[in-house]
């Protein structure tokens, strides 16, 4: 009986080989895959108990952790509330993460491969284990001065405002209104957390998605900007006195629709100067210039300044667009288009975007709001370099459509952005969207002119403003002025 | 005159060797679940040390003065497999008292008591049974009682049902689970019937591709135990205990007619009873779905915890106390080696998976080295029916093969496989034993002597 014994234990030998070789693929080869599945409460857990690292503007926490007495040792704490939380996001135990605390998560939560040595330093020495700090490049005054804007329009007022510096498309400002608290959701209560987390969702205002960066609505007459780019670049219009055609209506050989202007007006006559259209914001004559350009040259105008691409680094952003899909437009749809209305949907991070452009001399830069990456002990880890992301337009010609933009202030619809002492320009915009509900309300501008700080852009989206007395230059003008006042230091 | 031929060494110092190593692991392990969990060492260590260095040494004596030829390496593993098991229950009993454990009563009091009575019952068998040829005598009721308990559980007043599985009986404020005390009957009684019948069923059958197939009309007895085991899974649910009497009596059935025709046989006719019960039942079903894809099934969230602990516990482990095994429901029984693989990491569950497979080896050594056909019958089924159920259990927990409800011997929380498992290793000391034993003393004369037909004095 001896063979079979011997059989047997040769057998039970495979068997015994082959729960080693599975539990070293468990928990060798696959382990790291595991570990970042979703729903994986001990990594949650060790995440909550952990020192997460600080994200900081000017120096100030805006997400941070403090020492907590309950099971979990350390505490999320947004000293500003819903202030900075489209940026920051969430860090909740129930529900996971949310915009910076989720993209630089490795870093924050320490986990990240260059804090390697920080790691074994720190199990050789016994200490926990500390994330790393986010620094951002918002400007908290201009921070603080969007919101206030926003919130002096009313409680119920839906809106959003964007600041970049045009020279290096740092993010200086990005507020939401409604915003939401990521304090209730990061609380160790969890029942608390979850009736916040579902008001929070069901609510129709949706306050947690970044408007700034997700939102695209109709730009209405800021896309005009646009299409003057596309006019100069392509010599449709060379100077910016050159006379272009206007008057109250644009008609279309064989169909009944025209395209009116705004309250009614003619734009001061049949024939304008390109300056003056875009002074009083011609319908007319930017209907006219976009049939001129054309669809093709008009989209790819658009594109060079950013729209159909998602241009952010760590933050949810959705890309602006010039057309659905590439749906071929007709006469007026095209003459609409160069309007900003048809199918024209911008963010206002895309409209701030195409301000620093023409700001910047033609150059758009890539928007980035993480300024440094730091270590623990504060070794920067990484730096956020400003990178050209198009040429949109020629500097000659921006410095055409830079004058035309400050006459605007001066002279046009835009006068409600005047800044004492500093040449400022702008351009208003009133998006129509469907009968029923109130207008747009845009606002897109820089200051200065001359080696320019900030780029603003900013929209409401309805407020507890009349509806016959919303306008872009009215509304959103007074915001976009402070935020600009605020990061000059006037 | 006499010159014995050759006396085995009997090895017991190394086995006290051994034993204090092993009793150091199980106190040592105890401590650090203390200082991992709670900070300080649990205060009665001292207390519990104390009592398990004396119990240990006391059973060693047993074993010196009843069993002095036994196989000294067995006792001192599973001392280290009961020590780390018990400071891993403890371990999760404090992991639950924080709560996130539902209901949670603690486990570790009972299973202390219950090793108290596996040790009884080791040392009792030891003490009985002072020849295991004895038992042969004893075969069919052996038979009989392994039927009568497997039918226990679904008789009506005592017979339980816990987690959809009906193997449990009810006695007073005891749960028992009779399948356990079965598996030792059924394998003596399988030893007894085999040693008896092998020749009859050894005999040459057909030869289909070089494999020596059984004569249809000696099929009846390896029908009657598939017969068994697929009675055991419809009416009781349990997929693991079939699969283990199963095997466990196809293995014996090989090694006694030494054909491997019956494994080829057994195969087929386990390969028909899964399938069938893959079509036949639900939870057969859902064990196999969960297995291919636990991440997107509704009851993986045992199997996905029980791996995201092994994989968090990664190759060191967590240490003991400071993971959270306690996550993973039934971390403490049937997800124990999941516990282990968390806390322990990848190097202690290989040690205690290394720990199973000697266990399994000193067993088989036993059965190869026994001199009677029935001891080595025994040892061979109860070693293998051992290193079957530690395969399918741990094999289940990590994701290896589809989970079934087995105990891990000696580690997982719960009575009867506690107490049955010490009574197995008693049972194959006492057959090392014998084994082991110098032959019988044989008179030799001299050859001056042999011609003095008598001598006068």
């Amino acid at each position: 009986m001896n063979r079979p014994i011997r059989n047997i234990a040769i057998a039970c030998l495979v068997l015994f080989v082959a729960l080693l070789v599975n539990i070293n693929y468990v928990q060798f080869v696959e382990a790291d895959s595991l570990n970042a599945k979703n729903g994986n409460k001990r990594v949650i857990n060790e995440e909550f108990s952990r020192d997460r690292g600080a994200i900081l503007v000017d120096g100030q926490p805006v997400a941070e952790s403090v020492k907590s007495k309950d099971d979990y040792k350390f505490q999320r704490r947004y000293p500003d509330g819903g202030l900075y939380a489209p940026l920051t996001g969430f860090f909740s135990y129930v529900y996971g993460r949310g915009g910076l605390e989720n993209s630089q998560n490795s870093v924050l939560s320490g986990s990240d491969n260059r804090l390697f040595v920080n790691r074994v330093v720190d199990l050789v020495s016994n200490k926990q284990p500390k994330g790393g700090s986010v620094e951002l490049t918002i400007d908290p005054l201009a921070q603080k001065a969007a919101a206030e804007g926003l919130e002096r329009l009313g409680k119920n007022t839906k809106g959003s405002v964007v600041a970049l510096d045009p020279q290096t498309g740092a993010i200086l400002a990005m507020v939401n209104q409604p915003s939401y608290n990521p304090n209730r959701l990061a609380s160790h209560d969890f029942s608390a957390v979850q009736k916040s987390w579902d008001a929070l969702t069901k609510d129709k205002n949706q306050p947690m998605i970044n408007r700034g960066t997700q939102q695209t609505l109709p730009p209405g007459s800021t896309f005009k900007l646009v299409t003057a780019a596309a006019a100069l670049e392509d010599g449709v219009v060379d100077n910016i006195d050159d006379q272009i055609k206007a008057g109250s209506r644009l008609t279309f050989p064989g169909i009944q629709y025209t395209l009116p202007n705004e309250n009614g007006g003619n734009c001061g006559g049949d024939r304008i100067t390109f300056e003056r259209a875009l002074n009083v914001s011609c319908n007319v004559a930017f209907g006219a210039l976009a049939g001129k350009i054309g669809q093709k040259r008009l989209a790819e105008q658009a594109a060079k300044f950013g729209f159909g691409t998602d241009p952010l680094d760590g933050l949810a952003a959705n890309a602006s667009r010039f057309t659905v899909g590439d749906n071929k437009l007709e006469a007026p749809q095209l003459a609409q288009s160069g309007i900003g209305q048809y199918e024209v949907a911008a963010t206002p991070l895309q409209m701030a975007m195409v301000a620093a452009g023409i700001a910047n001399g033609g150059d758009v830069m890539k928007p980035y709001v993480v300024k440094t990456v730091r270590s623990p002990n504060l070794r920067v880890l990484e730096r956020g370099n400003p990178e050209r992301l198009s040429q949109a337009m020629s500097s000659s010609n921006a410095a055409k459509l830079r004058e035309m933009m400050i006459s605007t202030v001066n002279v046009g619809t835009a006068t409600s952005a005047k800044i004492a002492g500093v040449e400022v320009g702008a351009k208003t915009g009133t998006a129509q969207s469907t009968a029923d509900r109130p207008p747009y309300a845009w606002f897109v501008s820089f200051a200065p002119a001359k080696d320019p700080k900030v780029a603003v852009a900013v929209l409401v989206e309805s407020s507890d403003t009349a509806r016959d007395e919303i306008a872009g230059g009215r509304l959103a003008g007074p915001i976009a002025r402070s935020v600009m006042e605020a990061v000059l230091g006037k | 005159m006499t010159t014995p031929a050759w006396v085995p060494r009997k090895r017991r110092g190394a086995e006290f060797f051994l034993t204090v190593l092993a009793v150091f692991i199980g106190i040592a392990a105890y401590a650090a679940v203390g200082l991992g969990a709670e900070g300080t060492i649990p205060a009665d260590t001292y207390k519990l040390g104390g009592a398990l260095i004396v119990v240990a040494i006391a059973t060693h004596l047993i074993v010196r003065r009843v069993a002095p030829y036994a196989d000294p390496v067995l006792l001192p593993l599973v001392i280290a497999l009961n020590g780390l098991g018990l400071a891993m229950i403890y371990r999760i009993d404090l992991g639950c008292e924080e709560g996130g454990c539902g209901t949670y009563s603690p486990h570790a009091n009972a299973q202390l008591m219950w090793t108290g009575l596996g040790i009884v019952a080791f040392t009792g068998i030891l003490v009985l049974i002072r020849d295991h040829r004895r038992l042969q005598a004893f075969t069919y009721t052996f038979g009989f009682a392994a039927i009568a308990l497997l039918v226990l559980p679904l008789m009506p007043v005592i017979g339980r049902n816990f987690y959809g599985a009906r193997i449990w009986i009810a006695i007073g404020p005891f749960n028992f689970q009779p399948g356990e005390a079965a598996k030792i009957c059924l394998a003596i009684f399988f030893a007894g019937y085999l040693v008896v019948k092998r020749d009859a069923l050894a005999l040459a059958g057909r030869r289909i591709i070089g494999i020596d197939l059984p004569r249809g009309r000696d099929l009846g007895p390896i029908l009657a135990g598939w017969l068994i085991s697929v009675g055991i899974l419809v009416f009781q649910r349990d997929l693991g205990s079939s699969l283990l009497f199963f095997g466990l009596f196809v293995v014996m059935l090989y090694v006694a007619t030494e054909r491997p025709g019956w494994l080829v046989v057994g195969s087929l006719l386990f390969a028909a009873g899964t399938w069938f019960g893959y079509l036949a039942f639900g939870h057969v079903q859902e064990r196999f779905d969960t297995w291919q894809d636990p991440f997107n099934q509704p009851k993986g969230y045992q199997l996905v915890t029980g791996l995201f602990g092994m994989a968090h516990g990664g190759v060191l482990g967590q240490g003991l106390g400071q993971g959270s095994p306690q996550l993973t429901p039934f971390s403490y029984s049937d997800f124990i080696a999941a516990s282990m693989g968390e806390e322990l990491g990848l190097t202690g569950l290989m040690a205690i998976i290394v720990i199973y497979g000697l266990i399994v080896e000193r067993g088989l050594r036993i059965s190869l080295t026994c001199r009677d056909a029935f001891g080595k019958l025994l040892a061979a089924g109860l070693a293998f029916s051992f290193a079957l159920q530690v395969f399918v259990v741990v094999g289940g927990v990590t994701r290896l093969i589809p989970l079934t409800g087995l105990t891990t011997p000696f580690m997982a929380q719960g009575g009867s496989s506690v107490v049955m498992n010490w009574a197995i290793i008693g049972l194959l000391l006492r057959i090392s034993d014998q084994t082991r034993r110098p032959a019988p003393e044989i008179s030799t004369f001299d050859s001056d002597e042999e011609t003095q037909v008598v001598k006068l004095s």
